[in-house]
């Protein structure tokens, strides 16, 4: 256990710095010289040669991110162009709103995902099964700022039931801000529930075709007992840490659901930043997501290792 | 005689043995419906695409002040839109935007990816180590938020959106190719095209390249549909497709602001999105199965 942990952390070294390298790249896309894009209408050479030397634009490249790197490790993202706040504060003022309703996402997605992957399979064949496939088809194929749009169309104004946008904290009064959340939640988790109602009903069908799930049977137990207590404690556990896995698809989706319902979180962050072309906070976005992506896949791989006896050695 | 009336199982079997894989992949992907229904879905739109001239009667870009936000009729199918544009004339011209950016991207994603998987898989050591690490890194930033980042720093169009997709879209073909190279390079007859001694690009294009296809074809399938809803969600964000061209990601942007007076103008391109991109599913599923040799 110790020696695959000290393994994983090794690797997660050359990831992170490869990401760090991606992420510093990205600024040296933009067309032109990036002090004049920086600058923005801003044409007065002094501007423009103090953003030269603030950001080390006259260094060499390989010079330059040191500098940034160093910026990034010691918790110095840069500061937002338009906010004139630092990155990383900007960052965790949003973060918290975006995992309340990853949080929400994650919840729907297992309450409706895992049940129906094991209708699924332990129906397999019948109407319940089709149904339940012809769900995970829709759920993977439907754009979620489409279904958000719809959404608000059916629930907001023409059933009046729900708020169409905006956010109240949970802190702040709690029906209200699950009023306002539970259509993004609803979008953001409908694709999770998709996956992981596939990756459950073949994990069920393999499960139920196994020789201690026949010996359970054998022993006269009921159908109800062998499948809740024996097939599906086996089937789920890599079904859970696969749910932690799904937070990337939960945060592209968020940047696309927060932006319909004008919630102000992470995703509307990057988006607002793109359009005013803050590329610190968009980078800063990019490395906070990956980060928090391979610390939870670190989290997953040992997660499962410890509720997998065969795995620990 | 009798022999060529009943066929036996013998000749049966040797009939199967005898058809090429690729026909015989094609014979058991027609025999699902859903896969057929995707595959006619698919033709349908690329008919409507390149033939949208002599399909629609209308100029998608042509604004009329009198027809704005008109609800569907006989003259207007789909209704207008903000500028009294023909919705219909819009789907229809948008879906050129939506598959060249579905299979350019894609294109782009193999392009990159298949290389550096079989040098990967194939070469191992330091290289493997290196692009493996590097793709790892790529993996660690969600698809569309590098889409995104990608897009924002080259710039709003559409050439760049298919690019930030395309490039966004490769780490998922290195790492399936390096796998599926190196489950492949241990078999024997590729132990035999060594032992010829034959150059190594020479066996990993002409012995291993063909034998991991089937499984790049399901994948690059299946990313068609991810690709164009990427197109269609950096369109929708004012990345992709520039205005006035249509496209059905920044059509969805415009009906958002008119949902109450004109919910026709978000009904019609979401639809479109949503068939195109579960047919590319149902076909990528059915293709998984067609070519799963377990199933043969």
């Amino acid at each position: 256990m110790l020696n695959f942990l000290a393994k994983r952390l090794v690797q997660i070294v050359p990831t992170l710095f490869f990401v760090s390298v991606l992420i510093f790249s990205l600024q040296h896309l933009l067309p032109g010289d990036p002090a004049l894009v920086m600058a923005g209408e801003e044409r007065d050479p002094a501007v423009i040669a103090q953003i030269r030397a603030q950001y080390h634009l006259d260094q060499p490249i390989p010079v330059q991110y040191v500098y940034w790197i160093k910026g990034v490790l010691s918790g110095d993202f840069g500061e937002s162009l338009r906010n004139k706040m630092p990155v990383l504060e900007l960052i965790a003022q949003k973060l918290p709103v975006t995992l309340q309703l990853a949080a929400m996402a994650i919840a729907i997605a297992f309450l409706i995902g895992i049940p129906a992957g094991i209708v699924s399979a332990v129906k397999k064949g019948t109407a319940w099964d089709y149904g339940a496939n012809l769900f995970a088809l829709w759920g993977i194929s439907t754009p979620n700022f489409w279904l958000g749009i719809m959404l608000i169309f059916l629930f907001s104004i023409e059933l009046g039931w729900l708020p169409a946008s905006g956010y109240v904290p949970l802190t702040e009064n709690w029906r209200a801000s699950l009023a306002a959340t539970i259509m993004p939640a609803f979008v953001l988790g409908n694709a999770i529930a998709a996956i992981l109602m596939r990756h459950t009903r073949s994990a069920m069908l393999q499960v139920l075709e196994s020789d201690y799930v026949r010996a359970a049977r054998a022993k006269g137990l009921s159908e109800r007992t062998v499948i809740l207590k024996h097939a599906m404690r086996n089937a789920l556990t890599p079904i859970i840490t696969l749910g932690a896995l799904e937070l990337g698809t939960l945060l592209s989706g968020a940047v696309l659901t927060e932006q319909i319902f004008s919630i102000p979180g992470f995703g509307k962050l990057i988006v607002d930043a793109v359009f005013n072309r803050d590329y610190a906070v968009v980078q800063g976005v990019v490395l906070t997501t990956a980060t928090i992506y391979i610390t939870l896949n670190l989290i997953a791989d040992i997660a499962y290792i410890l509720v997998n006896p065969r795995l620990r050695g | 005689m009798t022999d060529t009336a009943f066929p036996t199982s013998a000749s049966l079997a040797a009939a199967e043995t005898l058809e090429s894989p690729a026909r015989r992949a094609w014979r058991r992907l027609i025999r699902r419906k859903g896969a057929v229904l995707g595959l006619a879905v698919i033709a349908l739109f690329i008919l409507l695409a390149v033939f949208a001239p002599l399909i629609v009667p209308y100029d998608p870009i042509a604004t009329s002040w009198s027809l704005v936000r008109k609800a569907p009729s006989a003259q207007h199918w789909f209704g207008t839109d903000e500028l009294g544009r023909d919705v219909l004339a819009r789907v229809v011209y948008g879906a050129r935007a939506s598959l060249l950016a579905g299979v350019i991207s894609v294109g782009i994603a193999l392009a990159i990816g298949v290389p550096l998987g079989l040098v990967a898989g194939y070469r191992g050591g330091f290289i493997d180590a290196l692009i493996s690490r590097i793709t790892d890194a790529m993996l660690a930033c969600p698809f569309l938020i590098l889409a995104i980042a990608l897009a924002a720093f080259l710039g709003p169009s559409l050439g760049n959106a298919m690019i930030a997709i395309g490039v966004s879209a490769t780490p998922i073909f290195i790492r399936l190719t390096r796998g599926q190279v190196m489950s492949v390079k241990v078999e024997d007859y590729v132990e035999a095209a060594r032992a010829m001694g034959n150059p190594r690009w020479r066996i990993a294009l002409v012995h291993i390249l063909p034998n991991i296809l089937p499984a790049l074809l399901v994948q690059a399938t299946l990313s068609i549909a991810a690709a164009i809803i990427a197109e269609a969600a950096l369109s929708f964000l004012g990345l992709g497709q520039q205005p006035p061209a249509p496209s059905w990601g920044s059509m969805l942007n415009a009906a958002q602001r008119f949902l109450t007076s004109a919910p026709w103008m978000a009904i019609w391109p979401g639809l479109a999105i949503f068939l195109v991109v579960l047919s590319f599913n149902l076909v990528g599923d059915g293709l998984r199965d067609a070519l799963d040799p377990k199933a043969r």
